[in-house]
């Protein structure tokens, strides 16, 4: 069995209420930072922990603690991400409803660590019911005096308070995040200035990832060095995956980084393997995002390495055959998924997502999911297909904020390990004009 | 319900929400309320925002008019047309798309006789698609008012139909199907 | 501060950003820009036409940047060596966003009263390709006035956001602004309505576009057929420094004066802008300086000037490298 951190109380009934929470060892760490750390031993601990960003972007978040200017008469703002939209991640979702005082906690020491005296949690509009849970659990904990004024005679006051967007996905960018928090569209911003630097109001902010925010309450707990301890090289700790697609037990499971692929996907421990009579077809681990895997590279490297769940394997072969850990939006495929379909899909949402606000991606994502349509349903010519390359070429690396890469990775990365079920769709266009039922002999496909 | 017949004004109890909300965001910035209190103003005129109830939106949180529409047309949530009762919010995603969500649309919309982003002409149902709602585990899904269905099939439609187009459904409240 | 652009060496005050700097060099190492305005805070970064490889970070910090930044929000940095028109990159990105300006663009210019000043069409000859491989449908948005001075082709617009600049920053209250999202968006006041305020019509000279047209001016005459000429009116609203474009003694429309980017070098208010039509209503000072490259210093001011076709339409006439 591996080590839960967060999820170790996830079955104990009751464990969304306060008392529950509470008697299961909840806000011990509050009381240990606020008696007898002190704001800087928090941060060193986050660093010691090696804890990376669990939005996505895997940056050191004791770093991006530390960028958090400091100037005089301005406050600072801790913002918890929890606009998750990522196709294929319900994990941040999964924390908030099961075990909401654990974001809770984790807030009340991010916030302290950072000397912000209001927090506060922008949850994606459609989990509308999550507003409810979460200013629930905010009322309960402050109704026991781990929120207010002068928490536990340290000196130090905080408001939590929660706040919901309306339907963005950009809004999980986290300058657009702000934007959204001040009642505006959500444009990501130019960078720089950073928001450590000037964020919400114009004040120094800091943005992190529910699971984020949550990992600093067990690493308070059991110190950073022991959390470092967990996990495999630079991928410390635990991390929460959400799984789903053709596996038998889809679902969020907490891992220990360094798992196997292999055994996540086929120990009854977690997924229980492929549902019945199906093979695995393909791979995408991080988040629709993310570049897909073809079978022969999802449990071996190219290099032949058994790959794993950490950031590094994962990414083992960058692009040309790795992938991301990204948000642990684990998406596995049997041999009826039609990738074509799968990447149009993905396509489609970018286009719908994307603020509109830079010119590569406004008119690059809407360009792909047209040309993406007209393959799939069997219109396509065979130079549409270094067509769509060359355009996710144009867009990746050329726009203010990632959304853009996050749209070309995916349709690039499945040219390069599909291009013969794209072609496929464009030799035999009578053969895929079902409406979904068109699944062609992928004999080409090794498994 | 019409919302250009009767006056447009909050109940005493949603301006208290409204105020609290303010109260949350410093002096000066009550525009962060923006978000929330379109949400609050969709649920309580009828299940959109036509522009008399935008421009109360903006009288009350000291807008001009066009900052609420520009926020309003970014985030899909915000209806700019009238929708039914219950508007059924299928997830057309990836991962959703793997968990067999097209057939079941196909089998809403013959049922219904209407096709995604209508609505049925007795106004009970509004069929949408919609991407990505984090439900990718329990796919295919929809959301339904302030709750996601889940694990959805046919069967699940049915009762779906025939239990949320009654007369006085709450579309804020969980309900068994 | 020194910055070096495509080897020519400059030096900046600090917080000077590389567009500025390479506009103070001047000449052929200037990029293209589309949305920034120098006189609209926070405009910029939208459009990407700028974009330019940054190959020295700085001389304290060398390392190259590692993706195109846009040349008008990135400030300089002592030591920085930036490279433009002398990176393939640069030109090949620059190209792929001409592209995508493009792709939805209507291409009506022998309709379109911004033909001949309209700055999508210089990038499109500079950067551009002759040919499109976009097959798809194109965007298309009916026109709609907005007040009855100015028409609004939102089918042309390329979204820079400088007339919500405009609206924000020189009138004093904005009706209009970017409404929906995605290649959805658009330019409104998403009810009808009219933008009515003494300096509304700056709106047209930002545009870099035939979006936002004077409707006094429309379908009267192509730019290249009128002259303009330098004129001065004593104002109590606006400084009335302004370029009228005349035929004979015909007034066809009122323009602020722009500086060699295109930009305005002081708005003026609608006062001046439509409804001196006059020539008695002005003090004419001269002809206005117009750069020698437009089209509509064609047939007016014969320098010697010798214009030889593009070489390689393929990809507009500014050679390709390597």
């Amino acid at each position: 069995m591996g080590r839960k951190l967060l999820l170790e109380h996830e079955h104990v009934p009751g464990i969304d209420g306060y008392e529950v929470y509470r008697s299961k060892g909840g806000y011990q760490a509050v009381e240990k930072a606020l008696k007898s750390m002190g704001p800087e031993a928090v941060v060193e601990e986050v660093k010691t922990s090696g804890l990376r960003g669990r939005g996505g972007a895997g940056f050191p978040t004791g770093m991006k603690w530390s960028f958090i200017a400091k100037p005089e008469g301005k406050p600072r703002y801790l913002v918890c991400n929890a606009d998750e939209s990522e196709p294929g991640t319900f994990k941040d979702r999964y924390l908030m409803e099961k075990i909401p005082h654990l974001l809770v906690e984790g807030l009340i020491l991010s916030s302290f660590a950072l000397g912000a005296n209001t927090a506060y949690i922008y949850i994606r509009g459609e989990y509308k019911w999550l507003v409810d849970v979460m200013e629930k659990a905010i009322g309960e904990a402050k109704h026991n005096g781990w929120i207010g004024k002068n928490i536990l005679n340290s000196g130090f006051n905080l408001e939590i308070y929660v706040n919901n967007g309306a339907g963005a996905y950009i809004c999980g960018e986290e300058t657009a995040l702000i934007e959204s928090l001040e009642g505006k569209r959500g444009n990501p911003r130019i960078k720089p200035p950073f928001p450590a630097v000037s964020g919400l109001y114009n004040c120094p902010t800091v943005v992190n990832n529910v699971e984020s925010i949550a990992a600093v309450v067990p690493i308070i707990n059991l110190g950073g060095a022991e959390y470092a301890k967990i996990g495999l090289g630079k991928s410390t700790g635990t991390k929460l995956i959400s799984a789903c697609g053709h596996l038998k037990k889809p679902g969020v499971y907490e891992i220990e980084l360094g798992v196997s692929v292999e055994e996540f996907i086929n120990s009854e421990e977690y997924c229980g393997g492929i549902r019945d009579g199906h093979r695995l077809k393909a791979l995408i681990p991080g988040g629709s995002s993310v570049p897909v895997l073809p079978y022969h590279l999802i449990y071996k490297t190219a290099n032949g390495d058994q790959r794993l769940m950490t950031y590094e394997s994962l990414a083992d072969g960058g692009f040309a055959t790795g992938s991301m850990l990204g948000s642990g939006g684990f998406i596995a495929m049997d041999e009826t998924t039609c990738i074509v379909r799968n990447t149009w899909s993905f396509a489609r949402f970018y286009h719908h997502e994307s603020c509109g606000q830079c010119s590569p991606c406004r008119e690059g994502t809407g360009w792909m999911e047209k040309v993406l349509h007209r393959i799939e349903h069997g219109h396509g010519n065979m130079h549409d297909i270094d067509l769509l390359v060359d355009v996710a070429k144009k867009i990746e690396g050329n726009t203010i904020c990632p959304l853009g890469d996050a749209a070309a990775w995916p349709v690039a990365a499945a040219i390069r390990h599909f291009r013969e079920e794209f072609e496929y769709h464009i030799k035999y266009p009578e053969k895929v004009k079902g409406i979904y039922a068109h699944l062609p002999d992928y004999s080409a496909v090794p498994v | 319900m019409s919302t250009t017949e009767k006056e447009i004004k909050f109940s005493e109890a949603t301006m208290a929400r409204v105020h609290e909300l303010i109260s949350h965001y410093p002096e000066g910035r009550q525009k962060s309320a923006l978000l929330p209190v379109l949400h609050l103003a969709q649920n309580e005129f009828g299940g959109w925002l036509s522009v008399p109830v935008m421009d109360y939106v903006a009288s009350v949180l000291q807008l001009e008019p066009i900052e609420v529409y520009e926020v309003a047309t970014f985030y899909t949530m915000y209806n700019q047309e009238p929708v039914g009762q219950c508007m059924i919010e299928f997830c057309q995603t990836g991962p959703c798309l793997c968990g067999g969500v097209e057939p079941l649309i196909e089998y809403t919309e013959n049922k219904l006789g209407i096709k995604l982003g209508e609505t049925t002409p007795d106004g009970k149902f509004t069929l949408k698609g919609v991407e990505c709602l984090g439900a990718c585990g329990y796919a295919p899904m929809a959301q339904i008012g302030k709750y996601y269905y889940e694990h959805l099939t046919p069967a699940k439609i049915d009762r779906i139909i025939e239990e949320f187009g009654k007369p006085g459904w709450d579309p804020h409240k969980k309900h068994e199907i | 501060m020194k910055v070096t652009i495509d080897g020519h060496t400059i030096e900046v005050e600090p917080g000077t950003t590389i567009l500025q700097a390479a506009r103070m060099i001047g000449g052929d190492v200037v990029p293209p820009a589309m949305c920034y305005y120098s006189k609209l805070k926070d405009s910029g970064g939208k459009c990407r036409t700028c974009i330019v490889e940054v190959s020295k970070g700085s001389e304290k910090d060398p390392r190259p940047m590692p993706k195109l930044v846009a040349s008008c929000r990135t400030t300089v940095m002592d030591g920085m060596e930036v490279k433009n028109f002398t990176s393939e990159r640069v030109l090949e990105a620059r190209r792929g966003v001409v592209e995508f300006l493009l792709i939805n663009h209507p291409l009506d210019c022998p309709v379109c009263d911004q033909a001949g000043e309209c700055h999508l069409q210089d990038l499109a000859y500079e950067h551009g390709s002759a040919k499109t491989r976009y097959e798809e449908e194109r965007r298309k948005y009916d026109m709609v006035d907005i007040g009855d001075k100015i028409k609004l082709h939102m089918t042309r617009c390329i979204l820079c956001y400088r007339c919500v600049f405009t609206a924000d920053q020189i009138t004093d209250k904005r009706v209009h602004g970017v409404l929906h999202r995605g290649d959805s968006a658009e330019i409104g006041t998403y009810i009808e309505k009219a933008i009515e305020n003494d300096f509304s019509g700056n709106v047209i000279d930002v545009c870099p576009v035939g979006a936002l047209t004077d409707k006094t001016f429309r379908f009267k005459s192509r730019v290249w057929f009128v002259k303009p000429m330098l004129a001065s009116r004593s104002c109590d609203k606006c400084c009335g420094k302004v370029v009228l474009w005349t035929s004979g003694k015909d007034v066809h429309r009122v323009t602020a004066r722009k500086d060699q980017f295109g930009e305005v070098e002081e708005f003026i208010c609608n006062t001046c802008r439509f409804d001196k039509k006059h020539l008695n209503d002005w003090t004419i000072e001269g002809p206005a300086p117009i750069e020698k490259q437009s089209v509509i210093s064609a047939n007016k001011y014969k320098q010697g000037l010798k214009v030889t076709a593009p070489q390689k339409i393929e990809y507009g006439n500014r050679p390709l490298l390597g």
